[in-house]
């Protein structure tokens, strides 16, 4: 069996199938995957005997179920204006430089994808990012590139 | 008008080694006599609507329903706003005891904490907590559950009925209200949605009762509130204060100096600049609080090195990602004025067509669907009129 398939097979089984365990199923393939493709939200579609459609609206409602392919890290920035007025922009820099991508983007090896995100509640301790689930503030542009680089050592090859 | 001095309080993250104390003690009350100390107590909502706790409970308590649920509302996305985090991280055990307590009140044997996905980090901890209350409930023989449901980035999944569809694995937009949350919630159940909060508050009352807790603060806003303080602070963090002090107090114990404005209540809130500092009270609105501002605590403070516009602006793109999309004056309504302030700054439209925009936010109060697009209103007009130059030039 594929590894999506089975990897949704798993998460409904051990879930279920009732509607409202869409939006775990949904986040658990996301933990795995960083994204649903297409592929992905059909399959859930099929496991939980729901249409592909309703899959795919639920799923585009929620900006952390993205359904473009992402790198097996996101960075999520925060951009509320407690963090622009602590130097988000400063930190932004350093990781486009760092890593040569744009917001939205993804490195070429897979690896990180760069986006911003809406407050992440640590506006004492701006600027703060999140990669994956992890949170980090009182960020500086040293203090990323170190945050990165560690990233980049565990990274799958 | 009513106004408190400022003071520090330290109740909410006092000592919670004695849950296990007050959740027996309380429960050895009947429901009456709960529902009677919190409506005494005036406890009201601190997720930012400051709807009567001890009403809701009381409400829900009568409706009819074969199922009831106990929801704490940790969705916590108004931006400027952490301060549920830090209570769930550090006093969980009374979240838990209020909602165990709320639940036999209403008759519910569910409950459910929706934790905004930002704080997905915390749940290891809370699932621990959740377990070792469990098993305490099992051995007193209380026949209630707790379970975490986590979001996924959608800040609109705070407002309750959004929550709910959120919960029943549906897109988070709200429904129409009425009905209400009290008699049709979740699963179309009799829901009491609370914000942690307001849990922990309760805690208070069960332990110290309602005449110690009225003690605090002022006519219709009784209490302590926690506030999130941030922006050009040099003490920036979480604080818990008695409510009704003016925010002319507030930014001399915050400020740094220089505070040009203060955004009371996040994106959603108001600004307040410094002009009207005096005459302005923190706490609910009431017939003898005068200019009063309620807020789920946010407090972003702003020195004269900032400029209002781009504070809006930041709003405003705030506003156009979160707004679900469901009613036109909402959806279409945020793109206009986002666009509107950046044609108007551009010189691409002139400074008459602001006075445009601040009607299209009246119209966005009156028929937007829910409370995020009704609330546009009070940002933007609160910047733009107290700023209409910075908006221009
Ligand atoms: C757009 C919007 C977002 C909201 N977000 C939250 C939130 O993150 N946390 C919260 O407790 N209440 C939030 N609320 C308020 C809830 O709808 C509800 O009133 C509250 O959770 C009730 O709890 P309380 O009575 O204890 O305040 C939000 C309301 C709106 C309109
Ligand atoms: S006001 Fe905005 S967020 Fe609320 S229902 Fe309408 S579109 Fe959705």
């Amino acid at each position: 069996m594929d590894p999506v398939k089975s990897l949704v097979t798993d998460l409904v089984s051990r879930l279920g199938t009732h509607r409202e365990n869409l939006l775990p199923v949904l986040q658990g393939v996301v933990e795995q995957q960083q994204y649903l493709s297409e592929y992905a939200m059909i399959k859930v579609a099929e496991a939980m005997n729901l249409s592909a459609a309703e899959v795919y609206g639920t799923a585009t409602f929620y900006s952390f179920l993205e359904n473009k392919k992402m790198g097996q890290y996101i960075i999520r920035v925060c951009k509320t204006i407690t963090c622009s007025m602590k130097g988000k922009q400063q930190i932004l820099s350093a990781i486009e430089e760092m890593l040569k991508i744009q917001i939205g983007e993804t490195t070429p090896d897979g690896v990180f994808t760069l986006l911003q995100t809406n407050c992440l509640g640590w506006c004492h301790k701006g600027p703060a990012m999140l990669v994956n689930d992890e949170v980090y503030s009182d960020l500086t542009p040293e203090k990323v590139r170190d945050i990165l680089q560690s990233y980049l050592k565990t990274a799958k090859s | 008008m009513e106004q408190q001095l400022l003071k520090r309080i330290d109740l909410i993250f006092n000592d919670e080694n004695d849950w296990q104390e007050i959740l027996d003690q309380t429960l050895a009350h009947d429901n009456t006599y709960i529902i009677n100390a919190l409506v005494s107590s005036e406890l009201k909502g601190r997720g930012g609507a400051g709807f009567p706790t001890g009403l809701k409970w009381k409400l829900t308590s009568e409706a009819p329903g074969i199922e009831k649920y106990m929801i704490c509302n940790a969705d916590e996305g108004e931006p400027g706003t952490f301060k549920d985090r830090e209570i769930l991280s550090r006093v969980s055990f009374k979240v838990l005891v209020a909602m165990a307590v709320c639940a036999r009140v209403i008759g519910a044997k569910e409950g459910i904490i929706y934790l905004r996905g930002e704080y997905k980090y915390l749940v290891p901890q809370l699932n621990k907590t959740i377990a070792e209350f469990g098993a305490y409930c099992g051995r007193t023989g209380l026949d209630f559950n707790v379970r975490i449901f986590l979001g996924s980035g959608a800040y609109i999944c705070g407002e309750e009925t959004a929550l709910f569809e959120s919960l029943e694995g549906h897109r988070g937009e709200p429904r129409n209200k009425p009905p209400f949350p009290t008699d049709y919630g979740f699963r179309g159940m009799p829901t009491v949605v609370n914000n942690v909060e307001t849990l922990v508050h309760a805690y208070t009352i069960f332990k110290y009762g309602a005449a110690r807790f009225k003690e605090l603060g002022v006519a219709s806003s009784r209490g302590t509130k926690l506030f999130s303080v941030s922006g050009d602070t040099p003490i920036a963090g979480i604080y818990e204060l008695e409510l009704g002090m003016s925010l002319s107090q507030f930014v001399e114990e915050f400020g740094d100096g220089d505070t040009k404005a203060v955004q009371v209540g996040g994106a959603s809130g108001f600004l307040v600049p410094r002009k009207k500092f005096d005459e302005t009270t923190i706490g609910f609105q009431g017939r003898l609080t005068g200019v009063s501002l309620p807020t789920g605590g946010s407090m972003m403070l702003f020195n004269s090195s900032r400029s209002m516009y781009n504070v809006l602006n930041n709003y405003l793109d705030f506003f156009r990602e979160e707004s679900c999309g469901q009613c036109t004056p909402c959806r279409v309504g945020c793109q206009i004025l986002h666009k509107g302030i950046e044609e108007v700054k551009r010189g691409e439209r002139n400074a008459k067509y602001l006075q445009t925009l601040l009607l299209l936010t009246e119209t966005m109060q009156l028929t937007a669907k829910c409370g995020l697009g009704q609330s546009v209103a009070n940002s933007f007009s609160s910047i733009v009129e107290n700023f209409w130059e910075e908006m221009i030039y």
